[in-house]
């Protein structure tokens, strides 16, 4: 059979078959991925190549993920100029580097990062995007998929956390990439090349240098140490302190150890702490009595084949549960010295500066009336008239210079109420709730172990302050009568913690309703 | 002030004849229209184009010392009318827009353009704002360019291909009477590249010269007869002098075996901008070499309008079947291909999209794709052994990618940290809380951003400055108010004919919105009326309320702080709730956070050093006061104003933070005090160079807020070892 096919008339050798060197940077607007492409381009051009870079201008990147585009190639040996792609094509980039880490993963989705050729530049941390912060509790992508991913798709990967590097040694995170992109051998220039076209740049030439040094060290290492790794680990609960020096916390801690199983000795300990810091050492012991006698019901329904979750659990949400959050609460907490230490860390103040802060509050009369004592509050909310009268006067914003004398003293004070704290009517509501919610995890723990601890995780549901509060009460209300509808259900916890992730990932509550109407159609 | 400035890369216009020019294309855009002899230039920012206004902004000292007249148009309408200049005197024009949606806008002033024809070389350059990173609907200009009968020029993406055909593209405009366009593509406006310069060339023919010596000719102005006229002229004289240009000039191209080596029995008729996405996927096929020597003829178009039929009868020569590439739809070029070849009646069989897609990128995967099917059916020896294309299926088919999907969550762009466009619409969420949704028109600008999340406002855009136009059927009494949107820029541009002339005529009973942050924001920050930056070439300062006023508002407030988010609510509340007639028109103002750091920057770091008394601030977040319910965050979106996670095992949310890139705008304190969201946002004040007064203040309270809080910690029950 004759061969029709046709070869392609090109010299043997050479770079003519081949295809120019490209690199994908894939950042967010504004976040310097341009200074970065411009670089790369001086740095090809500095050394005799052709390079040519890309990039999507304007309001249609504001801080919205784009793709800035390099290719570089040597002219031909009589002269001709390469003809460059102005947008990467999947499966036929060299470089990718990515300013953050989902970035990473939006490029290998692009398929842009392919095992046979791409080295993966990206930085591992993480700057959120609003879906991710808009749910109402935990909404964080996962980065392990990428991990994973990357795992897969890269030829060569250099992943750490150039951002952080880039800050602590003054720069930012172009610089680091630069480090790394240098160290990766992928492009075949001196590392002499590079630092002049940092020298050219002419601002902050210096701290670049010194990041991009740092970059280059740490990508020729590769893996880092493992101090890094720890980080990602949750850490393993520190054991408990052998005794205290205090005698009235020791005394908690002697409890602890005496009347809970060691399951829940370390979420006990750091409740106690919680509760203690809310109120006082007694209502330390009010948390334990609360504890042991969980603990019992806990033990009677098979606890020990369960390896004490439902004291755990309780452990957890008691301590939350029990340390409310009212307006005396805040005041400690706003006029604490270590809160004005950490904000001075936060600002980097520094010797000869002086540092204030303004509160953005806005207290109603309900926080006011509700810290009162019962009979008084009562009597205040009896009386309509005087106490809108006073709500007028009270419910508008207020900035609290908390450092000025005239606003830390009244803050202080209100601190101070802690000691008629236990009267009040809020104590009353909050403790009212709380014996609500035992009775419904311990009544349901004896049916189905698994639907206690259930019920006691939906205490997760309750927080914020006033309408958000309010919010979440009603969550919490129709998460735990929808789940106690179907109590008898063998997979009622299953149903009830898949309540409380919808409960927890959609503000607007639609998609709690949508499960509940599930639920309903059960009976 | 625009966003960004281009100070120091104006000075390569001054290159002169056999410089070699290194930049971005917008840049050798303006170094060829100087190279041409242009009398006068104008145009309205947009993307891709906005830097292209930015550039010759910056550039007018250089343009003032070549006598060339630059404007900062109103609108395209007043850029596309600008080019009159041209129809009476021998005087070179250009203006710039972005495209289709400017020259939708100009295209009553194109129209007559045509009509009458142009002595002086006229050019419209469009961004033409198509494919990925567009933020337009996608159209072609083509269609502007064939219904007004302008000539098309899409240049390969290559420098000294653009400047070749700028200059060109003025003899050609001169030659046939006929304005011109020439298309850039998104990534071509910023791309980098090269060329050897020549000297700028001063107008030979200036503004001057013609006002002082003033004509006019009644067969130039569209009046009938003259128009019927013009319509028989621009058929017999301006075309065929046109298509004569273009070919005497070769301002086509043909790559590949031509002549004796064209042995193989089909090619390629590709527009000018898709030629480098051809040669990659000609590349990947084996069919062409890095430096573009192709083994299929290819014709390249870089005129895109007129098809030259010598030209196309001379490639199709011996082949059997042409593919014609060119993005977007409808396929006009493959049209006018076919029709020439039907009528003609050659041999050969276009195909164009009936191997390539309708609409989207052609990007070289695209193209490698319908490439390898045309010769599949057409010419399969030319595919040869088949050597492996980059095919990203097997990774992304891979099920550790294919869960990334589900991971990788987007991210549009959205409003800057600190814009003082996102309280309004905090406020107007507010609003919507208490009283309900209401209907919303929005417009084009970064207020736009409005209808993402976490706002999720607006329902409807209908072109730049039309929000309130776009509500004007919503005048019904009694029912809920409409509110619609406007930026200051549409405001300008036309909005306050169309929209607020319109409302205050029709006695509309609607809500309007108009937000002023000082520039043009959304395209780079350019100046305008309203603008309150002194500008020594422009007359700014024009307050929006005059301009409202003017045309017999009577409802108007004027908010000059957007971040006071109690106010902005209460004002929302009072437009939809007063008894008031007419429509109730709120301007909101406060200046671009963008240009009004990079304004004051310098300034704050300049005192600090020079030991001046300087507060600088920041805003925080008590993460123990912080429940982790992120109202604040549905109710805000500020970049800034993040979460993270707790280094605590009794907490199961993250909290609320803000990093470091907070320019404490005080949205964030705003909004939770408006909202009565919760007690945890705080600003820190850091006062730099105190003064004696501030340091014996701070002693004092100092020592009292001390002993307070030693004596209440010393009570506290100690866990510590």
């Amino acid at each position: 059979m004759k061969d029709d096919t046709v070869n392609l008339g090109l010299k043997a050798a050479g770079p003519a078959t081949e295809r120019p060197i490209s690199i994908a940077i894939v950042a967010m607007g504004g976040q310097g991925g341009g200074v970065l492409t411009g670089w790369i381009v001086s740095l090809a051009e500095s050394q005799g190549w052709v390079a040519q870079s890309t990039s999507v201008p304007g309001v249609a990147q504001r801080t919205g993920a784009t793709i800035y585009y390099v290719e570089m190639m040597r002219s031909s040996d009589s002269g001709e100029k390469p003809i460059l792609a102005q947008m990467p094509t999947p499966g036929d980039v060299d470089v990718v580097i990515a300013s953050e880490y989902m970035e990473a993963g939006r490029s290998i989705l692009r398929g842009i990062v392919t095992p046979d050729r791409t080295t993966l530049i990206a930085s591992s941390h993480r700057a959120l995007s609003t879906i991710e912060k808009m749910a109402p509790g935990e909404g964080i992508a996962d980065s392990g998929a990428v991990d994973e991913a990357i795992g897969v798709v890269a030829q060569q990967e250099i992943v750490f956390d150039m951002n952080d590097m880039a800050v602590r040694n003054g720069s930012v995170i172009s610089s680091a990439m630069f480090g790394s992109l240098a160290a990766s051998g992928t492009l075949p220039f001196d590392r002499e090349a590079y630092y002049e076209v940092i020298r050219r740049s002419g601002k902050g030439v210096d701290a670049s240098i010194r990041t991009f040094d740092a970059a280059f060290t740490r990508t020729e290492q590769g893996e880092e140490s493992v101090e890094a790794e720890a980080v990602d680990q949750p850490d393993a609960p520190a054991p408990l302190p052998e005794r205290l020096s205090d005698k009235r916390a020791d005394a908690l801690l002697s409890r602890i150890r005496a009347e809970l199983p060691e399951q829940a000795h370390q979420t006990a300990f750091l409740g106690v702490q919680k509760v203690v810091d809310f109120q006082d050492a007694d209502y330390g012991s009010e948390y334990l009595d609360l504890l042991r006698d969980l603990t019992a019901k806990d033990a009677a329904a098979g606890g020990a084949e369960n390896g004490f979750e439902f004291t755990a659990t309780a452990a957890k949400y008691l301590a939350n549960a029990m340390a409310y959050d009212d307006v005396i609460r805040v005041a400690r907490l706003k006029t604490r010295s270590t809160r004005r230490d950490r904000v001075a860390v936060e600002v980097g103040l520094k010797d000869g500066q002086i540092l204030n802060t303004t509160e953005f509050m806005h207290p109603r009369m309900e926080e006011i009336t509700s810290t009162l004592p019962v009979g008084l509050a009562n009597w205040l909310i009896g009386r309509k008239g005087l106490y809108d009268w006073l709500d007028r006067r009270i419910n508008k914003g207020r900035r609290v210079r908390t450092y000025s004398l005239r606003w830390f003293l009244p803050l202080h004070f209100v601190g101070a109420m802690k000691g008629s704290r236990r009267k009040s009517l809020r104590h009353q509501t909050e403790v009212t709730h709380r014996d609500a919610w035992l009775t419904d995890a311990t009544d349901a723990l004896k049916q189905n172990y698994d639907l206690g601890v259930v019920i006691l995780s939906f205490r997760r549901l309750i927080k914020g302050y006033s309408d958000t509060h309010v919010r979440g009460l009603s969550k919490f209300d129709k998460v735990l009568s929808t789940t106690k509808s179907i109590a008898a259900r063998e997979d009622a916890a299953d149903w009830g913690r898949r309540l409380l992730t919808s409960a927890i990932k959609d503000a607007a509550g639609d998609e709690l309703d949508g499960t509940i109407k599930t639920i309903e159609s059960f009976s | 002030m625009a966003e960004r400035s281009f100070a120091r890369e104006v000075e390569d216009l001054k290159l002169g004849e056999g410089d070699l020019f290194r930049g971005e294309g917008i840049l050798a855009i303006t170094k060829a229209l100087l190279q041409s002899g242009v009398g006068y230039v104008g145009g309205y920012q947009g993307s891709p184009i906005s830097h292209l206004m930015d550039v010759l902004a910056d550039a007018n000292d250089i343009l003032d010392d070549l006598d060339v007249i630059f404007q900062s148009s109103a609108s395209e309408a007043t850029a596309g009318a600008m080019l009159s200049a041209s129809v009476m005197y021998p005087v070179r024009g250009a203006v710039a827009w972005k495209s289709t949606v400017g020259t939708n806008v100009a295209s009553d002033a194109l129209s007559n353009l045509s009509s009458g024809g142009v002595t002086g070389g006229a050019m419209v350059i469009v961004g033409e704002d198509y494919g990925e990173g567009s933020s337009i609907m996608q159209e072609r200009t083509h269609a502007f360019a064939m219904k007004s009968q302008m000539w098309l020029l899409d240049p390969r993406p290559d420098q000294a291909c653009l400047v070749n055909l700028i200059e060109k593209g003025f003899e050609l405009s001169e030659a046939s009477n006929t304005p011109v366009m020439l298309q850039v593509r998104v990534r071509s406006c910023h791309m980098t590249g090269e060329f050897v310069c020549k000297d700028n060339k001063r107008p030979e023919f200036t503004l001057r010269d013609a006002m002082n010596a003033p004509k006019r000719d009644l067969d130039r102005i569209v009046l009938p007869p003259a128009a019927y006229e013009h319509e028989v002229e621009k058929i017999e004289k301006r075309w065929p002098a046109g298509v004569d240009f273009i070919r005497d000039n070769k301002l086509n191209e043909f790559f590949g075996p031509t002549g004796e080596d064209k042995k193989g029995k089909t090619g390629l008729i590709v527009v000018g901008g898709m030629y480098n996405s051809t040669i990659r996927a000609l590349q990947f096929l084996g069919l062409c070499d890095a430096y573009g020597n192709s083994q299929l003829p290819i014709y390249v178009m870089n005129v895109a309008y007129p098809t030259i039929p010598s030209e196309v009868e001379e490639f199709c020569e011996g082949l059997e079947s042409v593919l014609v590439v060119e993005e977007g739809q409808p396929e006009y070029i493959e049209q006018s291909i076919n029709t020439l070849v039907a009528r003609k009646k050659r041999p050969v069989t276009v195909h164009g999209k009936d191997y390539l897609p309708m609409g989207g990128d052609y990007t070289a995967a695209v193209l490698t794709e319908g490439l390898t099917r045309f010769l599949e059916d057409h010419e399969p020896q030319q595919l040869g052994n088949r050597a492996p294309v980059p095919d990203p299926v097997p990774i992304l088919t891979n099920p550790v990618v294919e869960r990334l999907k589900d991971v990788v969550p987007p991210r549009p762009p959205g409003l800057c940290t600190g814009c003082p466009e996102r309280p309004i619409f905090a406020a107007m969420k507010l609003v919507f809380e208490e009283h309900g949704e209401h209907h919303v028109s929005a417009d084009i600008g970064c207020h736009l951003f409005s209808i993402l999340p976490p706002f999720n406002i607006g329902a409807t855009t209908m072109g730049y400055g039309l929000g309130p136009a776009s509500a004007a059927a919503f005048n019904v009494p009694g029912a809920k108010r409409s509110i619609s949107i406007m930026g200051d820029g549409g405001f300008w541009h036309n909005g306050l004919t169309s929209g607020i002339g319109n409302a205050v005529f029709n006695k509309h009973d609607g809500v309007f919105v108009i937000v002023e942050n000082y520039y043009s924001s959304a395209t780079g920050g350019q100046d305008i009326l309203s603008s309150r930056a002194f500008n020594k070439r422009r007359q700014t300062n024009n307050p929006i309320t005059d301009a409202v006023r003017g045309v017999g508002a009577k409802w108007v407030r004027q908010i000059d702080h957007t971040y006071d988010v109690n106010q902005m609510r209460d004002v929302l509340t009072e437009a939809l709730t007063t008894d008031a007639e007419g429509p109730k028109i709120i301007i909101a103002s406060s200046e671009c956070m963008l240009n009004k750091q990079r304004r004051v920057k310098p300034q704050v770091a300049k005192a600090i050093k020079s030991g001046e008394r300087t507060i600088k601030e920041k805003f925080g977040v008590d993460e123990d006061v912080c429940t982790g319910d992120h109202a604040c965050i549905r109710l805000s979106g500020c970049p800034s104003l993040s979460v993270k996670e707790l280094d605590d095992p009794l907490r199961d949310d993250p909290v609320a933070s803000i990093d470091s890139t907070c320019v404490a705008c005080g949205n964030c304190g705003e909004v939770a005090d408006a909202a009565v969201l919760c007690p945890s946002f705080f600003r820190a004040e850091v006062t730099h160079n105190p003064t004696g007064w501030d340091k014996f203040r701070n002693r004092m309270s100092g020592s009292v807020i001390n002993y307070l809080q030693n004596r209440r910690e010393k009570r506290a029950v100690s866990f510590e070892g």
